[in-house]
């Protein structure tokens, strides 16, 4: 491949031996496509005398042509560069005021900012942990499932099925846990604090209507599973085949086989797979947005009762509709955390997921 | 076989069409005797244990003899249970989720729907046209903004890109898959509003907030797209001394054509359902906007947001506005993966096809 780039790096070169044989390519607008030697002289026929003038301007014309090319392409990289600095000096020049604001600018009548971000990123970080701990092990189990259990045949199906998940727009799994998933849970809560209340995560009084943030954190492991389970199938699937095949030949157990030779390869896979889920996690906004019923500036570990902490993306969302002046300001503050936050976990998986490649 | 070694690829292709297939492994308990056999060699035939050492160099227990045998064969089918129920886990939420958008969908789906705006209704009736068009419009300005510069991106990337810049457009291109879909809209809330004054709310706006978030899938589906493009068309056109601009724009580019619609059809999938940013940028209204660039623009997932947040008196007609919408919303997003699959198939084996063969 680099040897190939290389040699197409000879750009204006190439284009100036096109130029002098100036009237093979006789019309320049011919379509190339799939047969690139579509535009060669019949080798019958005596070789045309190259016109030196007519070689010149169109010698010139290509290579201005290919310059423009080279940087039209060349400016969409740079034009990716500004539009993410683009992103971080707007959120940083518009939320900057919000630092210094007092309780009667900021939402909530908070008293200063970080009273206000505090919970919110205490709220985002617990509901994505409860989200990646559930989703965790069912997207292991399903990855699994798909390229060490299933048969052939099911593979795809069963792929296509999961990556069904990531497709429904997160205003629907809002719809959906907010209308059909609460109730059902609100009648499952009782009886989780009846007989698991010594735990402290379950203790207190259960929400009527479901809306709690393990729901939430339910409905937001929907949407991390697709997102895990689709790393973790491509390292299970990179796991030497040899290494299977010499586990079974001792006699190992399909199980056997799976701990042996595929689970220690697909160890940091799994976990930059996980991170992205966190990552997905913490952005998501509407599902947490409809399902939750949030309660200011609370901080708890309790997971079904009526009073829950929200997350900073689903505030923003409530909020923003009807803030103005330093309100606003405060909102993109905490939208610039979120990218913080969200960039932070992003970049760990990146790193894991390269070490991983690079060993 | 012969005296001479085969070449490792073929080598394990030839010992995995003599191992039983993973369907027939020793771990079937339908297939007892064979079963026994199995774990009664693995027990009795003394393994050494350093054969049975994990990669990581840590001996594994259960194939040295000490573990026994129902243990085993308990572990084995424990783990296959566990994997089957981690998809159901995951396999019944989505099929109840599906089965309840369309049973509760159902009830609004009707001509009134898709020709009605809410404007003046007050209760039942009316329907989501003005969001259906919002939608359609806010995605066509995306698309606008974000296919020229995700594909020159993605040229750029493939055929040319190298050194300190490509590396760090790779890089940003991963930070922008990772940007959360509200902080788009902020973003694009924070740029107009520095330009034309606080409380902006258009369409084009959310079109912008979309584009930072459709490029990236843009790139990086078009890139892999562009790599699948067999080198040998490239040295070919080379060989024959045309440009590199021409090369891309007659050679690849028509190649590699289906492959890229696959990739911004991924891209509008991935966008069409976003509500966040446009709840924040492009807002909500209850009549037709055509105007991209002035005022309010109602789109499906913020009609979904808002039949269920500004409930009337009859709060089960703004529940079944609601649910329909979400139908459509899904029908869209799930026709739109299944085309862009289509699309991409329609490319890649071919390309695969000239691969192998050189």
């Amino acid at each position: 491949m680099s040897l190939t780039t290389d040699r197409l790096e000879m750009g204006p070169v190439a284009g100036s031996a096109s130029a002098h044989s100036g009237t093979a390519l006789a019309d320049p607008s011919a379509p190339l496509s799939g047969v690139p030697y579509a535009g060669l002289p019949d080798p019958g026929l005596p070789a045309p005398r190259p016109r030196i003038g007519l070689a010149t301007r169109r010698s010139r014309r290509d290579r201005l042509a290919e310059l423009a090319a080279q940087k039209t392409a060349a400016g969409a990289g740079w034009a990716i560069v500004v539009i993410l600095a683009g992103v971080l000096v707007f959120l940083l020049v518009q939320g900057w005021p919000a630092l210094a604001a007092g309780a009667d600018d900021l939402p909530a009548h908070a008293s200063d900012f970080w009273t206000l971000a505090g919970p919110l990123a205490f709220g985002s970080l617990w509901a994505s942990a409860l989200a990646l701990s559930l989703a965790a092990p069912i997207a292991i189990a399903v990855a699994l499932a798909i390229t060490q259990y299933a048969p052939r045949r099911l593979r795809t199906a069963l792929g296509g099925a999961i990556d069904l998940l990531a497709a429904v727009p997160s205003v629907v799994y809002g719809l959906w846990g907010l209308m059909t998933v609460a109730p059902l849970l609100a009648r499952v809560y009782p009886w989780l604090t009846a007989h698991l209340g010594w735990l402290p995560f379950f203790a207190g009084q259960p929400s009527a209507s479901g809306r709690t943030i393990l729901t939430a954190a339910i409905i937001l492991a929907l949407m991390v599973v697709p997102i895990m389970a689709a790393v973790c199938r491509e390292v299970f699937v990179r796991a030497p085949a040899s290494s299977a095949e010499a586990a079974y030949a001792l006699g190992a157990t399909r199980w056997e086989t799976i701990r042996l030779a595929v689970l220690p390869f697909a160890r940091s896979g799994i976990i930059s797979g996980a991170m992205l889920g966190l990552g997905r996690a913490l952005g998501e906004t509407m599902a947490v947005a409809m399902v939750l019923s949030p309660t200011p500036f609370l901080v708890t570990f309790h997971l079904v009762e009526s009073s829950n902490p929200n997350t900073v993306a689903a505030f923003i969302a409530q909020t923003f509709p009807e803030a103005h002046g330093l309100e606003t300001s405060a909102l993109i503050a905490l939208g610039l955390i979120l990218f913080a936050l969200t960039f932070a976990v992003n970049a760990a998986a990146r790193r894991v997921a390269a070490r991983a490649a690079g060993k | 076989m012969s005296t001479q070694a085969p070449a490792p690829d073929q080598m394990s292709l030839s010992t995995s069409a003599l191992l039983p297939t993973p369907a027939a492994a020793p771990d079937q308990t339908s297939a007892p005797a064979f079963a026994f056999a199995q774990v009664a060699m693995s027990a009795s035939s003394h393994v050494p244990a350093h054969a049975a050492a994990s990669p990581g160099g840590r001996v594994f227990p259960a194939l040295t003899g000490a573990r026994p045998a129902w243990r085993r064969r308990f572990a084995n089918r424990f783990a296959a249970i566990v994997a089957a129920a981690g998809c159901l886990a995951a396999l019944i939420p989505l099929g109840f989720l599906l089965a309840a958008v369309v049973s509760r969908g159902a009830a609004r789906f009707d001509l009134a729907f898709i020709t009605q705006t809410m404007r003046g209704v007050i209760g039942a009736g009316g329907g989501a046209l003005h969001a259906i068009v919002g939608t359609v419009f806010i995605t066509a300005a995306t698309i606008c903004f974000s296919v020229p510069l995700g594909l020159a991106a993605a040229i750029y990337l493939v055929e040319y890109g190298r050194g300190k810049l490509a590396r760090t457009v790779t890089f940003l291109v991963d930070v922008m898959t990772g940007i959360p879909s509200i902080v788009a809209g902020l973003f694009a809330y924070a740029l107009l509003s520095l330009l034309l004054g606080p409380g902006v709310r258009s369409g084009l706006a959310g079109a912008l907030a979309l584009s930072l978030l459709m490029t990236p899938v843009v790139i990086r589906a078009s890139e892999e797209m562009l790599r699948l493009v067999p080198d040998d068309l490239r040295e070919a056109a080379c060989a024959l001394g045309v440009g590199k601009h021409r090369v891309i724009t007659q050679v690849i580019l028509p190649t590699a054509l289906s492959g890229l619609v696959s990739a911004v059809m991924l891209g509008v999938a991935r966008i069409v359902g976003e509500t966040a940013p446009l709840l924040l940028v492009a807002g909500f209204t209850d009549s037709m906007n055509l105007n991209l660039a002035d005022g309010r623009m109602a789109t499906l997932p913020v009609y979904i947001y808002s039949q269920w947040q500004n409930k009337g008196l009859d709060a089960a007609a703004y529940d079944n506005r609601a649910w329909t919408a979400a139908l459509l919303l899904i029908g869209f997003v799930l026709i739109l993966n299944l085309l862009a699959r289509l699309a991409g198939r329609l490319f890649a084996p071919g390309a695969k096809r000239h691969a192998r063969a050189s």
